[in-house]
């Protein structure tokens, strides 16, 4: 399949290695910025193609995993209301709230749609026209600009039953805080090429000036991230740190500037809180005045509760590159896909859901890393599920 | 280590959808709830049919039921699937299928011509699988209380040979050959209920397997196992019959063949296509010295003119499945936990 295949094949990948490994003359970190790089990471095993000396960790780029747990807790109550249809993205269903989750919500009787787009969740509002219909509208800036087409048409087709609770991240102002943190240790940056693709890059070049770091936007593809890599390398062995673009065939400078007029159009930036990491400023979007009546979080005011997060899931380690997940002692004990602890164990992007589907017959080089540390000497020992 | 913390999900004693995934919920409802109250020797095969002992032969004997939304897709129907879905769960276990019930749930308001529809495919797809369907039974619920129609078939076949084709059967060193393509009913039928539309159109695998079996078994090929993919794809499979049989698999993913579309369909939604439901492909576990007599057998058939091998058995002891990728690098196959969901980005 093109642009799938060519980007697959071994003796590319190897090529690519060999240079990273004849250029790199000192330990460097970089972090692979979304979740969707991870999971190419894990499951192709592009750590093993890597000289040691590189290090690689996991940036904040799974919007389910950094959604707020007080959201995911109003989603729940939210959709308990007999009087409501809640429609999300499939990943959502099984995030872990205070409580439970949607699934649950569903299994008891409420009216969890998944839904594929916003505009879906916009038709089931105009045929269900006594129900209120709410989308939660939770991501990056790739699905920002579907769901401000959805609050848009909703507001033009005068639809009184359809409001977004909304959970909207930016990825740059993650970025800084990260690079900003007094104990960084990421050198480089491979930024997320589909969110590029929306954007453009032109907004990376103030991150890779003030905080003196290389910043590659990335494809999602074996060869993607290993040419991306080799750019940061490059750049960290010059003492460079500029923004270039590996992901060329997707994302042009200045990005999908239709997208990004309805983001504009319906979104404000705000303040965000992430999932275990905390408030930073300016890093999401919130519905502008003029769609307010679109807005369940506050339409829905009534079912906010107090989040209790006891689960011991430390997602926020793992989201900032800090901890891998095989460094977590719940990891693959108390913590599996059956019955997750927190969202890193849920989505298809999690960090924790990557390193359990990709987990091989053999201890992998990074639990040997760690064998002092419990969780890997608890994985060693698990005879069912070796790593 | 707080150990009073509450496990979300797996504290609820309720049903949920995941536990008809095929996946691990699945596995945990049969495990802890059916087969405890039922134990039996022929149960306890955990295979497709049983094989049961009659008048100094064997007959194998199986049911079903098909809850598919929406009733009609792109490359076949409820009907078609209810025929076939019990005619390979026949098949799978050496057996000639002989004869199918029919036991249908009728929701009120459902359309008498879509009931026609469904019965006229029903018919077509028994004479093509040589099979009758010899008795029956209807029942209406009400408006609301169903996908418009249910059906469950039972069948009954008989095994013409001693030999026994189970789990327990598989050797280590058989070769694992795949029927053809995965992942086209499963994706098919998720475009259509979801109204997606991709460049090429995806049509469902859905067809009897008997035939390629027959003649399988005719020539004498050694088969040790056979199972069709249903829900939960290749990997469930797999994994199903390396648990049942406490043997090791090792596969290559480059042979596994995927369709151009059904791989991009999974590329676009984060699926994978390892996981997604066949209605027309099955796996053979045959010894090696018959793998080349094995394959020219099943080129010979349309439903299975692409099959190939796909890994082998490499020991008996540790049950896993390993998925050996286009890089080199190895990973583990497990159950998932309930339904694939796709991905936001």
């Amino acid at each position: 399949m093109k642009f799938l295949h060519e980007y697959r094949q071994r003796q590319d990948i190897e090529r690519a290695a060999r240079v990273i490994a004849k250029i790199t003359t000192r330990p460097w970190t970089i972090m692979e910025v979304c979740g969707g790089q991870t999971h190419a990471i894990v499951k192709y095993g592009l750590q093993q193609f890597l000289p040691s000396a590189i290090t690689l960790v996991h940036g904040p780029g799974c919007p389910v995993c950094v959604t707020p747990l007080e959201i995911i807790d109003q989603a729940i109550a939210i959709a308990s209301r007999s009087d409501v249809i809640f429609c999300s993205f499939g990943d959502m269903l099984r995030v872990p709230g205070s409580a439970h989750d949607l699934l649950t919500v569903k299994a008891r009787g409420g009216d969890v749609r998944m839904v594929y787009s916003p505009l879906h969740a916009l038709a089931i509002a105009r045929q269900n026209p006594q129900r209120k219909v709410v989308f939660f509208a939770v991501g990056f800036e790739t699905t920002g600009p579907a769901n401000a087409m959805a609050a848009f048409l909703a507001r033009e087709q005068g639809l009184r039953n359809f409001s977004l609770l909304v959970s909207q991240f930016l990825v740059p102002p993650a970025i800084a805080a990260i690079s900003g943190a007094t104990d960084s240790q990421v050198d480089g940056y491979l930024a997320a090429g589909h969110v590029c693709a929306v954007t453009g890059f032109e907004s990376y070049n103030v991150l890779a000036d003030n905080f003196k770091v290389p910043i590659v936007v990335t494809g999602f593809e074996p060869l993607d991230i290993l040419q991306g890599i080799l750019m940061v390398v490059r750049q960290l062995e010059r003492g460079e740190y500029l923004v270039q673009n590996q992901y060329a065939r997707a994302v042009a400078r200045t990005g999908n500037q239709r997208a990004q007029d309805m983001l504009r159009q319906v979104f404000e930036v705000t303040s965000q809180t992430w999932r275990g990491v905390g408030e930073i400023p300016a890093s999401g979007l919130r519905l502008r005045a003029p769609f307010s009546a679109l807005d369940a979080r506050q339409l829905f005011a009534g079912e906010r509760s107090s989040p209790c997060d006891t689960s011991g899931c430390i997602s926020g380690e793992i989201m900032q590159g800090r901890k891998k997940p095989i460094e977590c002692p719940h990891f693959g004990q108390r913590c599996q896909p059956q019955h997750p602890l927190g969202a890193p164990m849920v989505s298809s992007e999690g960090p924790c859901a990557a390193y359990y589907r990709y987990r091989t017959r053999v201890i992998t080089s990074d639990a040997i890393n760690n064998q002092t540390n419990t969780s890997a000497n608890n994985l060693a020992n698990t005879s069912a599920h070796e790593y | 280590m707080n150990i009073d913390c509450p496990l979300p999900v797996d504290t609820e004693e309720t049903i949920r959808l995941g536990h008809g995934s095929g996946g691990e919920l699945s596995q945990k409802l049969f495990r802890d709830y059916i087969h405890p109250y039922i134990k039996n020797p022929w149960l306890d095969r955990l295979h497709d049919s049983a094989c049961l002992p009659f008048a100094g032969g064997r007959l194998a004997f199986t049911t079903d039921s098909f809850v598919v939304s929406p009733l009609f897709f792109p490359g076949g129907n409820i009907g078609e699937l209810a025929v076939y879905g019990t005619v390979n769960d026949l098949a799978m276990s050496g057996a000639r299928p002989m004869y199918l019930s029919c036991s249908l749930v009728l929701e009120e308001g459902l359309p008498l011509k879509t009931l026609a529809r469904v019965m006229a495919s029903m018919g077509r797809a028994a004479a093509q699988s040589g099979v009758q369907l010899v008795t029956g039974d209807t029942k209406v619920v009400e408006r609301g209380k169903g996908d418009g129609l249910y059906i469950n078939t039972a069948g009954v076949g008989v095994l013409e040979h001693e030999r026994a084709i189970e789990p327990g059967a598989i050797c280590a060193g058989d070769r694992i050959l795949l029927s053809g393509d995965i992942g086209r009913h499963g994706m098919a039928v998720m475009a259509s209920r979801e109204g997606l539309a991709f460049d090429t159109p995806l049509q469902s695998d859905c067809a009897p397997l008997h035939g390629p079996v027959h003649d399988l078994l005719e020539a004498g090929i050694r088969v040790h196992c056979l199972r069709d993919l249903t829900r939960g794809g290749l990997a469930t499979a797999l994994v199903e019959l390396a648990r049942a049989r406490g043997a090791s698999f090792v596969l290559q993913e480059s042979a596994v063949p995927i369709c151009a579309s059904v791989e991009g369909a999974c590329e676009l939604l984060g699926l994978d296509p390892f996981y997604v439901a066949n209605e027309g492909r099955f796996v053979v576990f045959v010894a090696p010295e018959d793998e080349p007599a094995a394959l020219d057998i099943l080129h010979r058939h349309t439903v299975s003119a692409a099959s190939r091998t796909i890994g082998q058995v490499t020991a008996v002891g540790r049950p896993d499945v390993v998925l050996t990728n286009v890089l080199g690098c190895e990973r583990l196959l497990d159950l998932l936990p309930g339904e694939q969901l796709p991905r936001i980005c």
